[in-house]
């Protein structure tokens, strides 16, 4: 089994083991609608891939049916080298290895701090109690709220909420981490405390796909952008590049509107 | 356009007179007049009421102290107790039940969403009445079988099988009122359908729907008066039976009175406790 490196590793020096994330031809259509229209994507190991795109150009669906949340129509889609679409796989176990954090955190309410860390823990690795809370406690340092471990989410900021639930994600120990709009339902003043714990992250290694409108973390975090819009992937490149010199009119256009 | 203070144009001011040339009313006298005929009409019935009832009579018949007196301790230690343990034998069997009901309902197996369905629409089309009668009396004979505790027994089994069918409704709608990214985040860190509903979804679901559970089970309280059909031993009589018993012993209808007390005790404070859960859920959330 591929092994991640925690330690940084330069995009150039990642062609070690199959590349974490793998998406070949992927179409995915709600009833008639076709969201996404043969996407090719890749994430290597150790890398922070930024993606961006208009409202509605198929950005969640694709980081989606990267954890089969949604179902592929057609396509394949392998994690580490492991075809998720195949009926033989064992998903939930692919699942553990992948770290999802949601726009609206998703955090369960009506448990404390520490069991919404320790649940998934026990329920699916399968760890004692004892194990499960000290990691979760090493999670919730590090994401600056170990003093908050008896709160429930409610009690919570949306930005402490969304650390807890990337500390969360983190206690699986996962492969990588997915990153659906992280600080879009945050207010402005809370957006930094949660980027600042996700470039940590990405400064130690983790593997990152990061769908989000921040364009300062996509330049300045991200190793590779990828720019979506009507359900392809329509450019991609280095950050600054992309952001600085876009070659196609349609990223041009939307880049024009938000930066 | 001036819009900033003023009479808007083309709304005419309150006392102006309207179209048919008479005065009109300012909307706040108006409101204040109709609430007055309110309370007027409430009046008026009251004394009407209180008028036509033949108050020596009522006090001769339903309001007899002696008779009253004459039904304690009896009625707590035997009816109450009874109509109490067999409101929670009903309620927990028809939660077991409903719980499991509810699942099969929302199972992506087809033939237990349609069992589901049809047990649900059946007992909530069936009076409950009917259902204790059958299972009382019918049911015995079609398939030779003796209930458990005798025809209490059975319709105590009757009215879990009915209680189910409206429980499990309520539970599905709670267990569907719980927002599907509770779902996404508990598969997405790799638990099962199974361990996803236990741990997440029926906690939180439980929670939405205890006003409504709590409702059910007042209901329950009163419905286990129908058991009165299945016919009791004096030592396992509810607090319907025992006050009919009551009423034909003594030629009075007292007993009924005290009856009805004895369950306004009980369910008063529960109707409260639901008003309370219903006000303090929506602060909650
Ligand atoms: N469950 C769904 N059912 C039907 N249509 C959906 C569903 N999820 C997403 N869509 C549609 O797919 C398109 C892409 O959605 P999404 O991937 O969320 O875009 P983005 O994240 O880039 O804003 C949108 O038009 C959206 O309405
Ligand atoms: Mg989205």
């Amino acid at each position: 089994m591929a092994m991640h490196n925690p330690a940084h590793q330069a995009p150039a020096a990642s062609t070690a083991g199959p590349p974490a994330i793998e998406v070949r031809n992927l179409h995915k259509s709600f009833g008639e609608v076709e969201v996404l229209k043969g996407i090719d994507f890749h994430v290597d190991q150790g890398e922070v891939v930024c993606v961006i795109g208009p409202s509605g150009s198929g950005k969640s669906t694709l980081l989606r049916c990267v954890n089969r949340l949604e179902e592929p129509t057609s396509g394949t889609v392998l994690v580490e080298g492991v075809d998720i679409t195949d009926p033989e796989t064992d998903l939930d176990l692919v699942r553990t290895r992948i770290g999802m954090v949601f726009q609206q955190f998703n955090l369960f309410p009506h448990l404390s701090v520490l069991r919404n860390l320790t649940l998934a823990q026990q329920r699916a690795k399968k760890r004692g109690k004892a194990e499960a809370v000290e990691i979760a406690r090493k999670n919730l340092a590090k994401v600056g709220l170990a003093h908050k471990e008896d709160a429930f989410p409610a009690q919570l900021s949306g930005g402490q909420q969304q650390r807890v639930a990337i500390a969360r994600a983190l206690s699986m120990n996962p492969d990588m981490m997915l990153f659906d709009e992280p600080t879009s339902a945050l207010d402005p003043e809370l957006v930094g405390d949660v980027l600042e714990v996700m470039r940590q992250l990405a400064d130690e290694g983790m593997t990152m796909m990061v769908v989000t409108h921040e364009m300062g973390f996509a330049r300045e975090v991200g190793d590779r952008l990828v720019f979506m819009d009507g359900g392809v992937v329509v450019e991609q490149g280095d950050p600054r590049e992309v952001l600085g010199n876009p070659q196609h009119e349609r990223t041009q256009a939307f880049l024009s509107k938000v930066l | 356009m001036r819009t900033d203070s003023g009479t808007v144009p083309g709304t005419a001011p309150a006392t102006m007179p309207g179209p048919a040339g008479r005065p009109r009313m300012k909307a706040s006298t108006r409101r204040r007049l109709f609430r007055g005929v309110l309370y007027a009409v409430f009046v008026l019935a009251v004394l009407l009421v209180g008028f036509l009832a033949d108050w020596q009579a009522i006090r001769t018949n339903f309001l007899d102290l002696d008779v009253a007196r004459e039904m304690f301790p009896e009625i707590v230690v035997t009816a109450v107790k009874n109509t109490v343990i067999y409101t929670v034998i009903a309620f927990i069997g028809g939660l077991a039940l409903g719980l499991i009901l509810a699942l099969m309902k929302l199972s992506p197996v087809g033939p237990y969403r349609w069992v589901a369905t049809a047990y649900i629409e059946l007992f909530r089309g069936l009076p409950a009445l009917l259902v204790i009668f059958g299972f009382a009396f019918a049911v015995p004979i079609a398939f030779n079988w003796r209930p458990p505790g005798g025809s209490a027994g059975a319709g105590l089994i009757a009215l879990i099988i009915v209680s189910a069918a409206y429980i499990a409704e309520t539970i599905r709608a709670g267990i569907q009122a719980v927002p599907p990214g509770q779902v996404e985040a508990a598969r997405s860190l790799g638990m099962t359908p199974a361990w996803t509903m236990v741990s997440v979804v029926l906690p939180q679901a439980f929670r939405i729907v205890t006003p409504p559970l709590t409702n059910e089970l007042v209901i329950l309280i009163k419905d286990t008066s129908l058991l009165f059909i299945a016919g009791m031993a004096l030592g396992d009589r509810e607090l319907t039976t025992f006050a009919r018993d009551a009423v034909s012993q003594q030629a009075n209808a007292t007993p009924l009175v005290v009856a009805a007390l004895m369950y306004l005790i009980i369910t008063l404070p529960l109707t409260r406790l639901v008003a309370w859960l219903e006000r303090h859920n929506k602060r909650g959330r």
